[in-house]
């Protein structure tokens, strides 16, 4: 039972204070493939009108919990819901979702226009309706005149296009995208996010997409879903997951981070301090934790929330101003900088060994200058920074 | 992924019925009952008694017969590495052809492959008989070395009706069968693996027996089994152009069955030929499998 | 002429040890064709040294009644076999690139066994077959007197087509597929919409190659042909055992410029001679 607790807990967060009603729901979902259960026990709502990402790494069963919902995978344990109906054993070609799939599936015998009246061909609609909403489909994702072209006279961004327009020409309630922006070069994935992002606001229904890059899912969704090994992580909006991550796989996940392990020493509602056997210094934090005393915790920083101070030879430690001295601060020497142009990062070397990773925005056109390798340094956080996590 | 038959039922076994029923009816049930008359004989003029007798094979194992498989097997390798010997490079060259050569050099391989085997046979009587090209040209020069030495009259070379000729038939015949496999071989090689042999120093003999020969072995195994079967079971060629000792196997098998009239034996003969095609087939299947087990290839 | 850069490293071909080569090769593979087309055209009884360019064999060869007739035959029996190969080789292919069933290696080893057992024996079965089980019926009207034959070749051809189609299905994208369905098409439909016309240029190709077998085939049609049918290979051997005769090289002939149309054929429709090579070297496996 308590792995079914955790998932309902998961999914009943803090987000659940919302009036708009879930469109489609898993509830306790299980997809074994032989012994091996590639969606473990998911339960999940997803609201009208979101833009809902499923993020993970490959393998971690997102794409099966796609597929199931279009219909491609059937469930071995628990129902899917759309709109209030089990839909679990309606064949994919009656259900009222439509998908970009990740090579786009477009038909390569057909020209863009057969491609998109396909689906309204299948369905029987009348050939001057059919032409209205092909043409109006074209013209919304910016093919308008190439109806008459073939897919192999079409580069990959456009093909993409068709692959959408092909699926919103049928108006589904829920469009899928698999992996849709990682065929695309780096300049084009830029551009096709933001137009995603138009197109969703557009046509205002639910859009569901599965993605193992974390910016895109991060740039793209009003939620996100972190999937591990079949198992639901978190669900929570992007920055919530970036801010807020629940376990260190998240944390780890989503961005880059310093784990600290340790035990709780102090816990009050007020505040609260974590000891690291690795860390010569106290973690402070402005607030309680109310979690295991004695038991271990992770503190989660993030590198650019972790600041760089000259440390001259027998100068004092930073004051961060809300931890108390002798905490948040620790002295080392940075050990290797990559400059990336808008942000540098380092490694500093703390005292016992340990590396830490740090990040700090180049804010004027000489601030890759103010520290240089080898160089003694503290570092020092805000007792507000650290995310503390319990598993 | 495949999907489970019982997900579409119909479908399914709207597919695989027809072909599989015809293959039951007219592969396995004909091949089912020759196998059965192997093990019977013949009761009067027509009709066959299944008495599971294991005569048959005893008799195929006597000498006589023995000798012609021995000679079958022996007829069949040698025309396998000839062609594998003229053929080999003939694919090398094809392979790092420009693409336009090498579509014209594929067309020039694959025609003979397409026409017709008893067209070619045909064409290779021509060629060899006693009244034949080879002949009219060698006495051509004959009857010019004639009128400076006295060489007396021309006698033709016997170049037809001998074992000679079968394996020159042979090897006209399935040369496309090795070429082809070797060519599809080579061509999926990285040639990147041979500029990194030449760039290490390696000369291009040594390139050839230490990078390309192991690395195309799995195509070199194909084309051999893929030559060696139907050269095993050749039954045109020593018919046309091999001599009364030049017969193979298929050609006793034959007889069998359109003359001598004894089903039941010639049931056995095809059966042993069969056996000796699995068996090749199953030496080539465990060696690659051997090969893939080390990881090499 | 003058200015050509030395052959790289790998261009075998521009070496002239392998140039030789390939031409001995192309001499011994096409002298022999050659003479047979080109002596088709002597004006010798006795065709062997060249008298002058004549047409009469031809005449001849299209006034013998009887190779006219095993021409007719031979064609006939292509094309329907073709047909019916085509139709079953596609769908056994389909049936196993689609579907997991048990007793699929079954299957799969059952229909390899036509197209590696040696002519002779399948020959043999057929024989058998048509002599004990499923006698023939004499004196049937053309063409249903080509059945036996007919059957013969489908069950050798079939196999071919659905290797063919097989290794097409292979590059097949299962999400082109599952497109057709998400987008309401049915079982049926997907299959008629999208996998059949992926599957067209093999359908093409396992066509012609069913074709060409069934045209080039001696020893099973010899096992399996009675007295009254007659295909152009088994009337050319029993032309050939007797004597090498200008009929037979003038009917040779004809063949090969037909070959030769298909083979033109085939590539116009497949495109690269080089990829449909490399399918076809493999699939004989």
């Amino acid at each position: 039972m308590g792995r079914g607790a955790q998932a309902a807990d998961v999914f009943g967060g803090n987000d659940e204070v919302t009036e708009a009603k879930p469109i489609i729901t898993f509830e306790n979902v299980t997809k074994r493939f032989g012994k091996l259960a590639a969606v473990d026990n998911v339960s999940l709502s997803i609201r009208e009108g979101e833009f809902f990402a499923l993020l993970g790494p490959s393998g971690c069963g997102k794409t099966t919990l796609l597929r199931m919902l279009a219909g491609f995978e059937t469930p071995t344990e628990g129902r899917i819901l759309i709109d209030g109906q089990d839909i679990s054993n309606v064949p994919p070609n009656k259900r009222p979702v439509n998908m970009v799939f990740q090579s786009y599936a477009v038909f390569p015998h057909m020209t863009v226009a057969d491609n998109v009246a396909y689906g309204l061909k299948v369905d029987r609609v009348s050939k001057a309706e059919r032409d209205r909403r092909v043409e109006e489909a074209l013209e919304l994702v910016q093919l308008g005149g190439l109806g008459q072209r073939k897919p192999d006279q079409l580069s990959g961004g456009q093909r993409q296009r068709v692959a959408l327009a092909r699926a919103l020409v049928k108006r589904p309630r829920v469009l899928l995208l698999d992996e849709p922006l990682s065929a695309l070069d780096a300049k084009l994935r830029e551009q096709m996010r933001t137009e995603l992002c138009t197109l969703q606001e557009k046509v205002g229904i639910t859009f569901i997409m599965v993605t193992h890059d974390q910016d895109e899912a991060l740039a793209l969704a009003t939620r996100c879903a972190v999937m591990s090994k079949g198992l639901l992580q978190q669900v929570a909006a992007p920055n919530d997951l970036y801010e807020f991550p629940n376990s260190r796989f998240v944390a780890d996940f989503i961005g880059s981070v310093n784990l600290f392990e340790g035990v709780l020493a102090v816990d009050e509602p007020s505040h609260a301090v974590i000891r690291s056997p690795g860390l010569p210094t106290d973690i402070f934090l402005d607030h309680g934790v109310t979690g295991p005393r004695g038991g271990t915790v992770w503190a989660a920083i993030r590198p650019e929330k972790i600041e760089l101070h000259k440390r001259p030879d027998d100068g004092e430690p930073p004051n961060m101003g809300d931890a108390p001295k002798g905490t948040n601060a620790v002295a080392g020497v940075i050990r290797h900088e990559a400059y990336l142009g808008g942000v540098s990062t380092y490694e500093v070397e703390i005292e016992g060994g340990r590396r830490v990773k740090v990040q700090r925005p180049n804010l004027t056109r000489w601030d890759q200058e103010d520290f240089r390798l080898g160089e003694a340094v503290w570092i020092a956080w805000h007792a507000c920074s650290p995310a503390v996590l319990l598993s | 992924m495949e999907q489970s038959w019982k997900k579409a039922k119909a479908v399914f076994a709207a597919a695989l019925g027809p072909p599989l029923v015809w293959l039951v009816v007219f592969f396995v049930a004909p091949m089912a009952i020759v196998w059965a008359y192997s093990f019977g004989h013949n009761v009067g003029l027509t009709e066959i008694s299944f008495t599971g007798t294991i005569a048959n094979y005893a008799r195929a194992l006597e000498p006589l017969y023995l000798k012609i498989f021995v000679k079958s097997a022996w007829v069949a390798a040698l025309t396998t590495a000839l062609c594998l010997v003229i053929g080999f490079p003939v694919a090398l060259a094809i392979t790092f052809a420009s693409q336009k050569a090498k579509t014209w050099l594929l067309l020039l391989v694959m025609l003979p492959f397409w026409t017709n085997l008893l067209i070619r046979t045909y064409a290779l009587i021509a060629v060899l008989r006693t009244e034949g090209y080879v002949n009219q040209g060698f006495e051509w020069f004959w009857n010019i070395g004639a009128k400076v030495a006295p060489l007396g009259a021309y006698q033709p070379l016997e170049l037809l009706h001998n074992n000679f000729a079968v394996i020159l038939g042979l090897v006209y015949v399935h040369l496309p069968f090795m070429v082809l496999p070797l060519y599809s071989a080579l061509d999926r090689l990285d040639k990147s693996l041979l500029e990194a042999s030449l760039d290490l120093g390696a000369g291009h003999l040594r390139t050839l027996f230490r990078i390309v020969v192991p690395l195309a072995l799995p195509g070199i195994a194909s084309g051999i089994l893929i030559t060696f079967i139907p050269a095993l079971g050749a039954y045109l060629t020593p018919d046309l152009l091999g001599g009364p000792d030049s017969q193979m196997i298929a050609n006793v098998i034959e007889r069998q069955f359109k003359r001598a009239n004894d089903w039941p034996f010639g049931a056995a003969l095809s059966f042993l030929l069969m056996y000796l095609t699995f068996i090749a087939i199953a030496v080539q299947a465990l060696l690659s499998k051997g090969r893939k087990k080390e990881g090499v290839g | 002429m003058s200015k050509r850069s030395p052959p790289g490293p790998l261009e075998y071909l521009r070496r002239w040890p392998i140039r030789l080569w390939l031409l001995a090769v192309g001499v011994f593979l096409y002298a022999p064709l050659i003479a047979l087309m080109a002596f088709s055209f002597n004006d010798s009884r006795r065709n062997i040294v060249w008298k002058g360019f004549t047409l009469k064999y031809y005449e001849k060869a299209f006034n013998n009644d009887g190779l006219i007739e095993a021409f007719a035959n031979s064609l006939t029996i292509a094309a329907v076999s073709t047909l019916l190969s085509v139709v079953l080789g596609a769908m056994v292919a389909l049936a196993l690139w689609r579907f997991r069933f048990p007793g699929k290696t079954v299957v799969d080893g059952a229909l390899a066994l036509p197209i590696v057992v040696p002519e002779i024996c399948m020959g043999v079965g057929m024989l058998v077959f048509f002599a004990k089980v499923l006698p023939w019926p004499q004196g049937l009207v053309w063409p249903l007197n080509l059945g036996a034959i007919i059957i013969a070749h489908v069950t050798f051809s079939f196999p071919f087509v659905a290797v063919v189609v097989r290794a097409r299905m292979a590059s097949f994208n299962r999400e082109l597929e599952e497109a057709a369905r998400d987008l309401g098409a049915g079982e049926f439909r997907t299959i008629k919409d999208v996998i059949l016309p992926h599957m067209t240029p093999s359908l093409v190709a396992g066509a012609l190659l069913a074709f060409t077998l069934s045209l080039d085939d001696f020893v099973i049609t010899f096992f399996t042909a009675g007295p009254d049918t007659v295909t152009f290979p088994v009337k050319v051997y029993s032309m050939v055992r007797f004597s090498v005769t200008p009929e037979v090289n003038a009917a040779s002939t004809i063949l090969i410029v037909l070959t030769v149309i298909l083979t033109a054929v085939a590539l116009k429709l497949q495109g690269d001679p080089a990829a449909a090579a490399g399918a076809h070297g493999g699939d004989k496996a």
